[in-house]
């Protein structure tokens, strides 16, 4: 396909995607991706986060599933990074640590598409001691 | 930080921690004055003088969940390293402005690392927010807004993995056009 140089490619390729995402999901809720955040903070970013968010990406599209992928702040383990939490519909996200480039797609591969648990999980209390 | 692009997508999650609505990064390169400017400029709640005074130190943060905070002394190091200059200025409800200078043809300068790949990985985790991005290099420009780009978009999702991989073509291409060198 053409390289997207200006808005009026954009609109372009805009255009035939509609027509895709139409088929693809009718339903636009947020609760049928998958939601997947990468921890960025100094500490991420320093480990590699860049590098991980985009082969997660470009896995997810690949594999043309419907995925969400967006940064979050430091999520307190800064001896894992990269650090991503993996949501999937109706499940409880999980925490997973040391997430290179292998790992990411492992992850896809293994978790997200077949439900297969893979090492590197870790173990996190949601409710906070305030709130207890 | 291995190069800029790391720097401008950590500055960037300040702006967002302090709930900017608008993030704007404006980048000059003049190779006639050897000079590389970047300024940053948000629309967050902004800091009290204490609290500026104290962000170039490293043992300083708001964070609790832990006790350094290196983003900003980091990035005035590296620029410090380069004969360059950093500033922070700040106003309570108003927001917060960083400038940072470096000399461009300094052998520390880091290169600029993947700038299309940090604008729009952050700019599409925060739908919410508008990023402006402008790079001026010897009078040529471009710019970047999201506001524009979700128009053309018209109803489909800024985060889709198909959006996020086309709007790294976009201004990828467009930097090339301009010459900046990755």
């Amino acid at each position: 396909m053409e390289k997207i140089k200006s808005l009026a490619d954009l609109k372009k390729r805009q255009e035939s995607l509609k027509s895709k995402i139409d088929l693809r999901d009718r339903a636009n809720d947020p609760e049928s991706h998958i939601q997947v955040k990468v921890s960025m903070s100094t500490c991420g970013i320093a480990s590699g986060a860049k590098h991980t968010m985009e082969i997660l990406i470009q896995e997810f599209n690949r594999h043309k599933i419907d995925a969400i992928v967006t940064q979050t702040g430091c999520m307190g383990f800064c001896f894992a990074e990269p650090t991503i939490e993996v949501k999937k519909p109706g499940a409880e996200p999980i925490i997973f640590g040391y997430v290179n480039e292998e790992k990411a797609i492992e992850i896809i591969e293994k978790y997200v598409i077949n439900d297969v648990l893979v090492e590197g999980i870790i173990p996190a209390n949601y409710q906070s001691i305030d709130n207890k | 930080m291995k190069d800029l692009s790391l720097h401008i997508i950590d500055i960037f999650q300040n702006s967002v921690s302090a709930k900017a609505t608008k993030i704007e990064l404006v980048i000059i390169e003049n190779t006639e004055r050897d000079e590389l400017r970047m300024q940053f400029k948000d629309n967050g709640i902004g800091m009290n003088t204490e609290m500026v005074n104290n962000v170039t130190n490293a043992f300083y943060t708001t964070r609790t969940t832990r006790k350094v905070g290196l983003g900003i002394p980091l990035l005035k190091r590296n620029a410090e390293l380069t004969g360059g200059d950093f500033s922070i200025t700040s106003e309570l409800g108003v927001g917060t402005e960083i400038n940072v200078r470096f000399k461009h043809s300094h052998i520390d300068r880091q290169p600029f690392g993947d700038l299309a790949g940090a604008i729009v990985l952050t700019a599409t985790s925060y739908p919410k927010t508008r990023f402006v991005y402008k790079h001026q290099k010897d009078g040529m420009e471009y710019i970047f807004d999201t506001d524009e780009i979700n128009e053309v978009l018209d109803g489909i999702s800024i985060q889709s993995t198909d959006v996020v991989l086309m709007l790294k073509e976009l201004i990828d291409s467009n930097l090339e056009e301009i010459r900046v060198k990755k």
